[in-house]
């Protein structure tokens, strides 16, 4: 099939780079593994910053070692309506499980709306490459596992840095495995075929933020938490479907306690971990 | 005598429409008339799709950024601790973040390629100060729209933008976590000097991880 050998033929181009920064992958562990035990910011979001942080780390050097140079390739070797057609084919099969999730949340007419799209795209639309039902008005929506929990009133839990897959809470890392549950990708008995269609669901979601690369490189100070933080208003966002209860004048934030410890800031990473526990706790 | 009164009506209500005209571009109509021009001059101009900085910046300086309003946009995104900046770290703080903004913006429109912007209609009470005005992005290879809301208020030079939303993520709320966890370490200064080192020109200067 030719978008499976393209595709293989771009992993091996990424894993012999691999190779050559595997020794690099090892150090940057290395290092981050003896910076875990070191000061975190004390969100309380974040409890195990340090974890995180480090497989923050880990995660973007294999993007920078493989995977973003796969995506890279894909973006600028394929044809623009054939990358299309991959989006809509992974889209279509999305939309069966964002209509189970819909239908969990309760809300039936969009949960309804989804297996049309399903019926309309895998049908009109040739098995999902012509995303016919937005032309014809039908909304594509956004759910999952993760967000019909948050939406049945689950609280997120700490933020986690899953490795490859990146940002997560407790919440949702829970909900992803029940996503695979219902993909039916996964479940595909022929091996090669399957492991194509996974490399290419990857490098497509992959090669769709190449532009936002940029631009997260150029506006965060401090790359790690502005991808937590930007994370964590995004799944806010979507579990309430674009509008959030507004928390707009939060400076009223956990660090209130902080206020006489001013003087003290500017001391050792000990003294920030007192405040952070301090700040934790009382924000419990 | 009806003459000179007809002409001091007129005279007048030129004055007033004119005074008027300046404050009274509804929020919506400002966010699609500069959207549209910056678009329309970006589009044309292969230099900025290619990603030559310095003219995307002179674009955004020019057209964009006298409808923002920095010391607020700083001011909420520095929270609580705005009130220990004296007033020269709070400017300070403003400018850093305003070239870091622009730089930022300029990355984003170098990207650009011929997505549509649709601005959603806005209902507005004429006492109303705040403003949420909503647009979409069509995205190049999806089906889904990203949404791009605008947040503005009312003042004495008229609608000016504090805060972007973009997919549901605000950019005060953003910058506050990385700018209050900052100050915590290292103080106001600190902060302004970890801006400064970001403002630098690229070569040297990575993003701490």
């Amino acid at each position: 099939m030719k978008p499976s050998s393209v595709v293989q033929t771009m992993l091996k181009i990424g894993s012999r780079r691999s190779v050559e920064s595997v020794r690099g992958m090892l150090g940057a562990i290395g290092v981050a593994l003896v910076l875990t035990g070191c000061a975190t910011s004390g969100n309380p979001k974040d409890p195990i910053e340090g974890f995180n942080r480090a497989m923050f780390a880990i995660n973007d050097g294999v993007d920078q070692a493989v995977i973003r140079p796969v995506a890279v390739g894909y973006d600028t070797v394929m044809p623009s309506p054939l990358k299309k057609g991959v989006t809509n084919f992974f889209g279509n099969i999305a939309d069966l499980f964002i209509g189970v999730n819909n239908l969990l949340q309760g809300k039936v007419s969009n949960g309804v709306s989804d297996f049309g799209r399903v019926l309309v795209n895998s049908t009109v639309g040739l098995l999902g490459l012509i995303d016919v039902a937005s032309d014809i008005g039908m909304e594509k929506h956004n759910e999952d596992f993760g967000q019909t929990f948050g939406r049945w009133g689950i609280d997120s839990g700490a933020y986690v840095v899953l490795p490859l897959l990146g940002p997560s809470t407790v919440r949702d890392t829970v909900g992803l495995i029940a996503d695979s549950k219902t993909n039916p990708v996964p479940h595909i008995d022929d091996v090669s075929v399957r492991n194509s269609l996974l490399a290419l669901s990857l490098i497509d979601k992959r090669a769709s933020f190449l532009a936002a690369d940029k631009v997260v490189e150029a506006a965060a100070l401090d790359k790690y938490s502005y991808i937590r933080d930007a994370h964590l208003q995004r799944r806010r966002n979507l579990i309430f479907d674009g509008n959030p209860p507004r928390e707009r004048d939060d400076s009223a934030s956990t660090f209130d306690v902080d206020v006489g410890h001013d003087t003290t800031l500017a001391q050792h990473t000990d003294a920030d971990l007192s405040i952070g526990e301090v700040a934790t706790t009382a924000y419990k | 005598m009806k003459l000179v009164t007809g002409i001091l009506i007129l005279a007048s209500s030129i004055a007033f429409s004119a005074k008027l005209g300046a404050q009274e571009i509804a929020p919506d109509t400002l966010i699609r008339n500069v959207s549209n021009e910056v678009l329309d001059i970006v589009r044309k101009d292969k230099d900025i799709q290619a990603g030559h900085t310095s003219k995307a910046i002179d674009l955004i300086e020019s057209k964009v950024l006298p409808h923002f309003n920095f010391m607020r946009m700083t001011q909420l995104a520095v929270g609580k601790d705005w009130r220990q900046a004296n007033s020269e770290q709070q400017k300070t703080l403003a400018n850093e973040f305003h070239t870091l903004l622009v730089r930022t913006y300029s990355k984003a429109l170098s990207e650009y390629r011929n997505e549509k912007i649709t601005i959603k209609p806005l209902t507005l009470k004429p006492e109303d100060t705040d403003a949420r005005v909503r647009t979409e992005i069509s995205q190049a290879n999806s089906g889904k729209p990203i949404g791009l809301d605008y947040y503005m208020e009312k003042s004495a030079s008229g609608w000016k933008v504090y805060d972007i939303e973009i997919g549901g993520v605000s950019l005060i709320t953003n910058y506050r976590e990385t700018f209050g966890s900052e100050i915590r370490r290292s103080g106001v200064d600190g902060l302004i000097k970890l801006l400064q080192s970001k403002n630098q020109p690229a070569e040297g200067a990575t993003a701490k991880k």
